[in-house]
């Protein structure tokens, strides 16, 4: 059914930090370390972890907004990373990006009806008279007034900049989003809202989306597949209804029973995490989760584990799944 | 600095923040103002001087040389006899021009480069930010002394000289907004849409830095000003019979036994000028500072 439209494979990006006085060490911090999934054309696909786990990072990656050192992008058969400047142009029409903070996001100097015509102008796809009336297309389409056009960003709220940063993705008419945390900025009667706004429009303009969020409730209720990261790795990806009816991956696990379930009489024992994120400049030996996993094993401390491929749909990375293993013994909910 | 209003207003941009705290600076702070009036009343002394003037700058009359001020010299005259008060005159045309076209051009030479330099960062920004110090090292007075020097004396070379002194300062202020504006979205949001680099530098970033760039502009303008009357005063400044300030205060010095208003009148004027725009560009930059901001 659905084809593949976006191939990410083996995508790492390492940031070198110098730290230290009077000699200055170099330490690398793996934000990316080996990343692949693919996102299927017309659906969402949700990339989950925690602050600090590389998502954003990737997201950017993707879109070669930071270079990504090595891996592969491939976009609707089109090799991304290898694409020079002018074809690059052209492609970016193509892929864009929505941001977490509105405030951030908007140029404060510039009217929103300036901000939107010009990518249409920029890329030749209309004349300024046409550029006028589809900018007042795309503001009904994302719920604003056409007299938005004339006003600055400050006169907006949080809400209603999200709205403005979904209308400038959409005006060069891409095929794909990148939606950076789009809604965890704002607040929560708000998301329900940019939520549904961009389901509706992902229906009338056919778009797929690459979904990061912290927010396992957001993800399940807007995506179809999804992907779990922990410190530059992925975890767990599969899709969205069977991962959480039975997660594979303890963290997955530990995540999916955090996230609270709106039925008061459903009472349950957590497994729960302990500590902190560990920092990704040392990260720790093995598999990274190991210091917080309730299952660590000796191996876990050493080797780092392989990627499982349980059927077509979903893959694993934890060593309770090596051949021999049958996965953990998870508490029933 | 100034009182907290009792109505808190709505957020603003930095824009519409900027021209609400240029209005509540001018309101609140009364020397801003009072310099900003000073300004444009030299202002318009320079640019009306054949009608304000009382004789021709240029005309000697030995009979009535090194006069003190009087009904028909209102300031006197100098070694030939021509009158200081026209002189004065027609000298802000001179200081005031070199001062503005040389303030002029630094800003929009070390606008260019400070961006530049601070959009693409990392080797670019290390290599044109230490050239950019090491100009920046030499005192004023003795970098216009070396251009001058170099190039002869004249208005179109004061002009290079003392715009070769301020293109620096006016880089190091652009670069700095310009870091913080660059790790915003918005410049993210056009490098995914795919702008050129030229454009996001003049539509995007460019309008985030003017505010600062133009108060230390107003601030330099006074510091070119008095380098014109330096070097004019040690004689690398316009060739004579030209007046220049500096250059009067020079020929004043040689008879300020005999007429001290020679050199008082041309000191006078060079010092109001620099002390309106220092009110004025202090004032200014109190209004962008956020440290001394009304919020």
């Amino acid at each position: 059914m659905a084809d593949t439209l976006l191939r990410i494979e083996n995508i790492k990006k390492f940031f070198h930090v110098k730290r230290g006085f009077p000699v200055a060490k170099t330490m690398t911090v793996r934000a990316v370390d080996g990343v692949s999934f693919e996102v299927k054309r017309g659906r969402s696909f949700g990339l989950v972890g925690e602050s600090g786990c590389g998502k954003s990072t990737l997201g950017r990656a993707l879109l070669r907004l930071v270079e990504p050192d090595s891996g592969s992008v491939t976009f609707d058969g089109q090799d991304v990373l290898s694409t020079n400047a002018s074809d690059m142009r052209a492609l970016r029409q193509r892929m864009q990006i929505i941001f977490q903070d509105p405030y951030s996001s908007l140029n404060p100097r510039k009217r929103i009806g300036a901000a939107l015509v010009e990518p249409l102008l920029v890329h030749g796809l209309a004349d300024k008279r046409q550029a006028h009336e589809r900018v007042l297309k795309l503001l009904d389409e994302v719920g604003l007034p056409p007299d938005a056009a004339n006003r600055f960003p400050h006169e907006f709220s949080g809400g209603q900049r999200q709205r403005i940063g979904i209308a400038r993705a959409l005006t060069v008419g891409p095929e794909l989003i990148v939606a950076d945390e789009p809604v965890s900025a704002l607040d929560v009667s708000i998301q329900a809202q940019i939520l549904l706004l961009l389901r509706e429009l992902q229906e009338s303009h056919n778009l797929s989306f690459v979904f990061i969020s912290h927010d396992l409730g957001v993800v399940r209720f807007f995506c179809q597949d999804m992907a779990v990261m922990y410190l530059g790795r992925i975890v767990e990806t599969g899709p969205i209804p069977r991962i959480f009816e039975e997660p594979l991956h303890p963290y997955t696990h530990i995540l999916r029973d955090a996230s609270p379930v709106p039925d008061p009489r459903q009472s349950r024992k957590f497994l729960h995490i302990e500590g902190e994120v560990p920092s990704a400049v040392n990260p720790p030996s093995g598999c990274h989760f190991h210091p917080r996993c309730p299952y660590a094993a000796d191996i876990c401390k050493k080797v780092s584990p392989d990627w499982h491929q349980v059927d077509a749909e979903r893959g694993v990375a934890c060593h309770l799944f090596d051949t021999g293993n049958t996965g953990p013994d998870y508490p029933k909910r | 600095m100034t009182e907290k209003s009792e109505n808190m207003p709505a957020p603003l941009s930095s824009s519409a923040l900027f021209q609400e705290q240029v209005k509540r600076t001018f309101r609140s702070n009364k020397l801003t103002g009072l310099g900003a009036v000073i300004f444009l009343l030299v202002l318009l002394a320079a640019v009306f001087a054949p009608l304000l003037s009382t004789h021709d700058p240029l005309i000697q009359n030995i009979l009535d040389r090194l006069e003190g001020p009087s009904a028909q010299f209102w300031m006197g005259t100098d070694a030939y006899g021509r009158d200081i008060y026209s002189r004065l005159l027609y000298g802000a045309r001179i200081s005031l021009t070199i001062g503005g076209v040389a303030i002029l051009s630094a800003m929009v030479i070390g606008t260019a480069i400070g961006i530049i330099a601070g959009y693409y960062g990392g080797k670019v920004d290390d290599v044109i930010m230490q050239f950019n110090d090491i100009l920046l090292a030499f005192p004023t007075l003795i970098l216009g002394l070396i251009v001058v020097a170099m190039l002869g004396p004249s208005m179109q070379n004061m002009i290079i000289a003392i715009s070769l002194t301020s293109i620096p300062g006016f880089a190091r202020i652009a670069r700095a907004p310009t870091i913080v504006v660059r790790e915003r979205d918005f410049i993210e949001a056009c490098r995914a849409l795919g702008y050129r680099d030229w454009r996001i530098m003049v539509f995007h970033i460019l309008p985030n830095v003017t505010s600062e760039v133009l108060v230390m502009a107003s601030l330099w303008l006074a510091t070119a000003i008095r380098t014109e009357a330096s070097l004019s005063f040690i004689g690398l400044g316009v060739k004579p019979p030209a007046a220049t300030w500096g250059g009067m205060i020079r020929e004043g010095f040689e008879n300020i036994l005999d007429n001290p208003w020679l050199s008082i009148f041309p000191g006078l004027a060079i010092l109001l000028v620099v002390f309106s725009l220092n009110l004025l560009g202090d004032g200014l930059r109190d209004a962008i500072d956020p440290k001394t901001r009304v919020d």
